[in-house]
């Protein structure tokens, strides 16, 4: 209970410190801006004469690669700059409080931007009859996707007190998630290792269960992936934050 | 109230805390002492919880600092040092923020935020961005913050570092204030603010704990204690100083700088006992014209420049 409550204290401060910043607006407007500009120029969402969106949602983890590092990028490395760490972390509240409450707080910024997309659900629903039931399948797993880059995000921001550092790692972190499900990456792993092998490679993908989240399949094997991996990065930014102390 | 006991802080192969052990009793002002880089920080920030000691233990209201930091936390009213605040805050929805952090809810929070706005006066910025406020202001927020709970133990890293003369006599006289009620840490590096609010002092060099004492025994160290300096005219200077180092208890004599009319010297209590009573009586009965006489009390940094190089 209490500790329920500290997270949500440390979720409130974080998710209003995203608005009182530009940083929150300038995000929002570019994310809006790019999905929207991919999506019909791009993913030719007109010329598709198809009434889905799943040009919309293929780029998603092409945005997140970037994007959401910037949102990630302060959840530590901030604090640790400005000495708030030492404020926050002489609260009585614990350090996997501290993290999930960041976490969240991220996370809820980015299902606001999220959310902001809705003139696109409303275009499609006026121009065709779409499978709503799909593009929330697309909603929801685009969303536990960004979640998945914001653990990896917050984790590389425990790493260092530079937000530039923390951005370029969380970066590269996210894009080696996506390479693996390439052809780029494994056509060159099969040309030599194990079939086996080659498909955990691409498990490891984001694209992999992304993919099939987007056309409406919620297979639990790609829930629990993306969850584990969330809970695993977690895990390691506790790790971190706490190493940190005896640094 | 807090007890460390051999206390070690490495970062790699720097040992910047070396076996600190002390404790602190419910009333009593701890002055912790040292140059820059002494360990004074690192000190407190193991007994607050923002770093782990690579050796020793650190115990506050019984609780200790690795096994229930949380219980410790609840206990302490911590100011880092540089008080690092919010700045994208004002320093309202800042003591709203750690009030709720510290569990208080509704009217009781509110009743918090107000009294510790009001012992550290912050009122008036009280919805301005903290990022805008003046050095002293922010200070005082950090206060206010570490004041909010009223804890049993308060930590405080250089709190008067950055205000104005006025500032300083305000958060002493509030330190004093609270101190019979509290077990108060405070570091310093102004040695007037040890003989100002602090029952004790703790002297630490490179690390290690070098003195444990009192304000008071600590200026009886200096050459100083108990000197006298006095002004005289009307005589030579050859001959005052000639005549008084006969004074008994009287050790040597110095000329200070010339007043324009008469003589200033320093006599230096042999032992450093008092030799008020002798020294007057023999001026009194040479019959010489005093202008100034006063015993002095020893000076802290002469002391501490001893203790923390090695030489006087």
């Amino acid at each position: 209970m209490r500790g329920m409550r500290n997270v949500y204290v440390v979720f409130r401060r974080e998710f209003a410190a995203y608005f009182t910043t530009p940083l929150a607006y300038v995000f929002l407007v570019v994310f809006l801006a790019l999905a929207g500009a991919l999506t019909f120029y791009i993913g030719n969402f007109f010329e598709r004469e198809q009434a889905d969106l799943e040009p919309f949602f293929t780029f998603h983890p092409w945005l997140y690669l970037f994007l959401i590092p910037a949102i990630s990028m302060r959840l530590w490395a901030e604090e640790r700059k400005t000495g708030t760490a030492e404020l926050l972390l002489t609260l009585p509240i614990s350090i996997p409080e501290a993290v999930l409450g960041k976490f969240f707080a991220a996370w809820a910024f980015t299902a606001v931007a999220l959310a902001l997309t809705f003139p696109i659900w409303i275009s499609v629903n006026v121009l065709g009859r779409p499978d709503n039931g799909v593009i929330v399948a697309g909603y929801l797993g685009s969303f536990v996707m960004a979640g998945a880059f914001l653990a990896v995000g917050s984790c590389m921001s425990a790493l260092t007190k530079n937000q530039v550092i923390a951005f370029v790692l969380a970066c590269a972190a996210c894009f080696l998630f996506i390479l693996s499900g390439t052809p780029l990456v494994l056509g060159f792993a099969q040309s030599w290792l194990p079939q086996v092998l080659v498909d955990a490679v691409a498990s490891f993908s984001f694209l992999t269960h992304f993919n099939a989240i987007k056309k409406g399949v919620i297979d639990l094997r790609d829930v629990v992936f993306l969850a584990s991996l969330i809970t695993l990065f977690l895990f390691a930014n506790v790790v971190l934050v706490d190493l940190k102390k005896s640094a | 109230m807090i007890e460390v006991q051999s206390l070690t802080k490495r970062f790699g192969p720097i040992v910047a805390v070396d076996n600190v052990s002390f404790t602190v009793g419910r009333g009593e002002v701890l002055g912790f002492l040292g140059p820059n880089g002494a360990g004074k920080s690192t000190t407190m920030r193991m007994i607050a919880g923002f770093l782990t000691p690579t050796s020793g233990s650190a115990k506050v209201c019984g609780f200790d600092v690795l096994e229930q930091p949380i219980e410790v936390k609840a206990r302490i009213g911590y100011l880092p040092e540089g008080a690092p605040l919010y700045a994208d805050m004002t320093p309202k929805s800042f003591l709203a923020f750690v009030a709720a952090a510290r569990g208080y809810r509704g009217d009781e929070a509110k009743r918090r935020i107000h009294a510790a706005a009001e012992e550290t006066q912050i009122f008036t910025v009280f919805d301005r961005p903290i990022d805008t406020l003046s050095k002293g202001y922010k200070r005082r927020v950090g206060l206010a913050q570490a004041l909010l709970h009223d804890p049993e133990v308060l930590i405080l890293d250089e709190p008067t570092d950055g205000l104005d003369p006025n500032q300083k006599h305000e958060v002493r006289s509030l330190i004093r204030e609270m101190a019979p009620h509290k077990t108060t840490v405070i570091s310093t590096h102004l040695l007037d603010e040890v003989s100002a609010v602090c029952t004790r002092a703790i002297v630490i060099a490179g690390g290690r704990l070098v003195i444990d004492s009192t304000p008071e025994a600590l200026e009886a160290r200096s050459r100083l204690h108990n000197a006298i300096s006095l002004k005289l005219s009307g005589l030579s200077l050859a001959d005052a100083r000639r005549d008084l180092a006969t004074v008994p208890g009287v050790g040597a004599v110095d000329a200070l700088e010339t007043a324009e009319a008469g003589i200033a010297l320093r006599l230096y209590a042999e032992g450093g006992r008092p030799i008020i009573t002798e020294v007057s009586r023999f001026v009194h009965a040479r019959g010489w014209a005093v202008e100034e006489i006063h015993v002095e009390q020893g000076q802290l940094d002469e002391v501490f420049r001893e203790i923390t190089t090695g030489q006087g």
